[in-house]
């Protein structure tokens, strides 16, 4: 019996313009509760590919399967439920909210979404922010602003906001690709350790996607997909001619 | 509620441009309803300074300088009305009672009032308030005089001490009564009204000051001045009186008498009708400060819109992240909407607590410079319609960034650089 895919593309094709479409996937399934490395050069549409699957952008054809929802059936409104409630996020550089303290960071997703804040294990969710906290060594800092944290301390921060309220899909958008080689390697692990712990916690298991164009890396993660091997991309260059 | 908080947060990240901002609409809130509050409070003063007055009378002339000048000490009279005048419609069967007022000297700027005591019994403000004395008893004795409560205050006067009058009302006047000093025997309770900006004394003590005089001109230098024999004094002439009819009815036609006196030309006038035309006149200059002001607060809200707008590429991450962690793209939408709302309430509250202070701190200031009564009046209609207008407009304003936020969280998507 073929496994639940947590995310599943058929024949997408996205451009900003109808008419110059800048990436095309006929196939892609990623099955619930895998660790799947997408790799794929700068440029290589990535982060077009990752709003696609969160249901910020939305294709001109084909169809996106999100966590058994039909995207492309989705108002804009329940897209942006969905992601809120079932997908955590992490960024390129981690991108913290500058004016919001540790704590405030963690909570926002359980805050702006009540299905999220649901699943919470604590019994509130300053318990909850605490507790990650503990696990993720940043207790300490919890009432002080982002701004004033290491690198290394900003990525516990960006994990535990991805990880709060046991989101089904856990998406990594080149999280490593400002750190040195000890410092990635740490953070990678801390990744799929807590990410499995949710998966301990919920009963729909935890699908992580990480991306980056550093192909080292794919020795972390359970399986790894080639972006250029499973889309076509229209280059920057031709994009902006 | 997780809105409005991410808004006031990121306000006070921004916390400079946020001040200038709120500062920017505070200033051209202040100076809106500062106009409006300056022009209520000057209508409740005005107004407030003489109630159940039926006529006020005068020499023939304008009937705004005869109420401006005898009411509320600002300009001169045209000329005086004789004593027989005053005393024939004083006496007339309709009227209930008058107020004889004679002007034409004054104390460091302050108005020198001769009167009767008639002043002290009948003469009413804000409606249904009497004077009272805080201090001491009416003037009685040639030269004896009674202080408004400013006076007192301001010149630090007490019962007892002695002050020396001056001919005219010119705050630096060169000619002093030296040689007729009178004697405080009474302070007023303040009344917030031009009566407590004012010294009062009896009729006779006037003409006791100016004893010797001929025609407002003093005894020459070398001239004899004669020794003063108070059986010799007489009031020969007065500025104006205060009448009150005996009924409302009788009001209009004791006014077509005075006004067609044959045997002197007066004018009387029914107070609050010169009122309206003091308001009517104010009209246009009020109508132009509005629109001035309606401009600088247009200038104000353009500001608000520039300093939101120009932080829109800075906070594309911030909103990109927002959009990750399941913020509606309405809710975009809305986060700017409250910045730009809270901006302009806090604007909004900032100028209208500024005006109020300002009323507060420069209200002797205004009364004692220019004459004009300033009541503390609460906030009007058109008040808060400017409110209303400025918080209104902010947002619709505020809808412009938010829509270009909103366009712009479309095309990033996730791509928060």
């Amino acid at each position: 019996m073929q496994e639940v895919a947590a995310i599943h593309l058929e024949h997408v094709r996205f451009g900003y313009r109808a008419d110059r479409p800048i990436l095309s996937i006929d196939h892609l399934r990623i099955p619930a509760g895998r660790r799947v490395f997408l790799h794929g050069p700068s440029g290589s549409g990535k982060t077009t590919l990752l709003s696609l699957i969160s249901g910020v952008l939305v294709p001109q054809r084909g169809s996106i399967h999100v966590l058994g929802q039909d995207l492309m059936r989705l108002s804009a409104s329940s897209r942006d439920t969905l992601r809120g409630s079932q997908i955590g996020y992490i960024f390129q550089g981690f991108n913290l909210i500058p004016y919001l303290t540790v704590a405030e960071n963690i909570a926002l997703p359980c805050e702006l979404h009540r299905t999220r804040r649901a699943r919470i294990t604590s019994s509130t969710l300053s318990e909850e922010v605490v507790r990650l906290a503990l696990r993720l060594d940043i207790h300490a800092h919890l009432g002080e602003t982002v701004t004033r944290l290491s690198t290394g301390q900003q990525q516990r921060v960006a994990i535990a906001r991805a990880i709060i309220g046991s989101p089904a899909l856990v998406i990594a958008d080149e999280p490593t690709s400002s750190l040195d080689t000890d410092r990635r390697d740490a953070f990678l692990d801390l990744l799929n350790e807590v990410t499995m712990e949710g998966n301990t916690r919920n009963p729909s298991p935890t699908t992580l996607l990480f991306v980056s164009h550093d192909r080292s890396l794919a020795s972390h993660f359970d399986e790894t997909l080639s972006l250029p091997q499973i889309a076509q991309t229209v280059p920057q260059a031709e994009r902006e001619a | 509620m997780i809105l409005l908080r991410l808004a006031i947060k990121s306000l006070r990240s921004r916390a400079l441009a946020t001040t200038l901002t709120i500062f920017s609409i505070g200033l051209s809130v202040t100076l809106m309803v500062g106009v409006d509050r300056l022009r209520g409070a000057a209508q409740e003063g005005f107004s407030g300074t003489i109630s159940r007055t039926d006529l006020i009378v005068g020499a023939r002339g304008g009937g705004l300088p005869l109420l401006l000048s005898s009411v509320f000490h600002i300009g001169n009279a045209s000329n005086n009305i004789s004593w027989e005048s005053y005393q024939h419609f004083a006496h007339h069967p309709a009227v209930a009672w008058t107020i004889p007022i004679s002007m034409g000297d004054s104390h460091h700027g302050y108005r020198v009032i001769a009167t009767d005591d008639n002043f002290y019994k009948h003469y009413i403000y804000r409606r249904d308030h009497s004077l009272h004395f805080a201090e001491g008893h009416a003037p009685e004795g040639l030269f004896e005089v009674a202080l408004g409560a400013d006076v007192a205050t301001r010149l630090g006067y007490q019962l007892g001490q002695q002050v020396v009058l001056a001919h005219g009302i010119e705050e630096r006047s060169v000619l002093n009564h030296a040689n007729t000093p009178f004697t405080i025997v009474g302070i007023l309770d303040q009344t917030a009204t031009p009566v407590d900006r004012a010294l009062y004394i009896t009729l006779l003590g006037e003409e006791a000051m100016h004893y010797g005089w001929s025609d407002g001109t003093p005894p020459a230098i070398g001239e004899t001045v004669p020794q003063l024999d108070p059986s010799r004094l007489k009031v020969d002439q007065i500025t104006a009186f205060l009448l009150g009819a005996k009924s409302r009815v009788s009001t209009l036609y004791l006014q077509r008498e005075i006004n067609t006196d044959k045997a002197e030309p007066l004018t009387a006038i029914i107070p609050a009708y010169t009122l309206q035309e003091l308001w009517s006149l104010l009209d246009y200059a009020d109508t132009a400060l509005s629109l001035v002001s309606a401009a600088v607060l247009v200038v104000g809200l353009l500001a608000m819109l520039i300093a939101l707008y120009a932080t829109l590429n800075e906070r594309r991450r911030e909103i990109a992240i927002l959009r990750a962690v399941g913020l509606h793209v309405r809710q975009i939408f809305i986060l700017f909407l409250f910045e730009s709302t809270l901006v302009a309430a806090a604007g909004t509250l900032l100028g209208i607590a500024a005006v109020y202070v300002l009323l507060f701190a420069l209200r002797g200031t205004i009364e004692n410079h220019f004459g004009l009564p300033v009541a503390l009046v609460g906030l009007s209609k058109r008040v808060e319609l400017y409110a209303a207008a400025t918080i209104v407009s902010a947002a619709v304003l505020g809808s412009i960034p938010a829509a270009r936020a909103y366009r712009n969280s479309l095309v990033d998507g996730l791509n928060a650089q």
